[in-house]
């Protein structure tokens, strides 16, 4: 089983790549773009089988590793 | 004074405070890899500047949870002196041993120069030796140096005597223009809740000596080791 995790940083927390992506988006004239925020992507390969079991373990790898949890959010998907 | 660094792979300012100490104490610091599990018996514990683990996932967030911080941790627990300069600072958050955690600078630049510093508090073995309010000069490097923390965690820092450093500008006085990182309320160090564990941005080590142009730093070392000898 495979599990991707997003992790992004806080509402509230500065995001200083997120405003200069933004900055660049407008320089190139897609003018729509509101606030941006940037993440990142960590996938997993994982022995489990058992979805509960695979999210339990990996919602543990967040808090202890993946995600600050002072200043980041994670979200956990997984994919059989 | 006896003293420890803790050494990881990407550390770059761990020769820096090993001479800073060394020549402060008289003694030559225990130089501790990060694979080591084992710590000799020291008074303080120097974690260096530096780019640990290439930076990798969030700056400390690797150097944190090897081998040789449990250890680290341990003797923080008991009261032993564990100060974290820069990358060093980076990885006390990290490793839980001070509150908060620091992010990209406001910026998005590196910031390489002198900053000024006011001596917040002068309660603590770091900081004796400097005078309470006492504006101090003293070289920062890094990129990401913005202390952040939510509001509580900050009014405690303050409301407890926890602040170690602030930036100021060259009227002494803490704003945006002192301020090189964008750090919340100015703050450039802060100490643990015993004092013991101190975590700042700025390099003392970077202004130890006549040839590095200024000597404001060494009073850091000199407290240290007359409250530690």
């Amino acid at each position: 089983m495979k599990a991707k995790v997003t992790v992004t940083l806080k509402n509230g927390v500065l995001d200083p790549q997120g405003k200069a992506i933004g900055h660049a988006l407008h320089t190139l004239g897609f003018l729509s773009v509101g606030e941006v925020r940037q993440g990142k992507l960590i996938e997993l390969d994982l022995e489990e089988t058992d979805p509960e079991a695979a999210r339990a373990t990996v919602d543990a790898m967040c808090r202890k590793l993946l995600a600050n949890t002072v200043i980041e959010n994670y979200a956990i998907e997984l994919v059989p | 004074m006896k003293s420890a660094v803790i050494v990881f792979p990407g550390s770059n300012c761990d020769r820096d405070i090993a001479v800073a100490l060394e020549k402060a104490s008289g003694r030559k610091p225990h130089m501790v890899f990060h694979k080591d599990t084992e710590l000799p018996d020291v008074d303080v514990i120097a974690v260096p500047g530096g780019f640990s683990y290439g930076d990798y996932l969030r700056c400390g967030a690797m150097a944190a949870h090897s081998p040789i911080m449990r250890v680290v941790k341990e003797r923080a627990d008991k009261g032993v002196r564990v100060m974290g300069i820069c990358n060093g600072f980076q990885i006390l958050t990290e490793a839980g041993l001070l509150p908060g955690a620091l992010i990209r600078n406001k910026t998005l630049k590196y910031v390489c120069r002198t900053v000024g510093l006011r001596v917040e508090s002068t309660e603590s073995a770091y900081t004796a030796k400097y005078a309470a309010g006492q504006t101090i000069r003293i070289p920062v490097g890094h990129g990401e140096g913005n202390y952040v923390a939510d509001d509580a965690t900050l009014d405690r820092l303050e409301g407890e005597g926890l602040v170690a450093f602030r930036y100021v500008n060259h009227d002494g006085a803490p704003d945006a223009e002192g301020n090189p990182n964008g750090a919340a309320r100015d703050i450039a160090g802060i100490f643990n809740k015993g004092r013991t564990v101190l975590g700042m941005m700025p390099h003392p080590e970077r202004a130890f000596e006549p040839l590095h142009g200024n000597t404001d730093g060494r009073a850091f070392f000199d407290g240290l080791v007359e409250a530690l000898t």
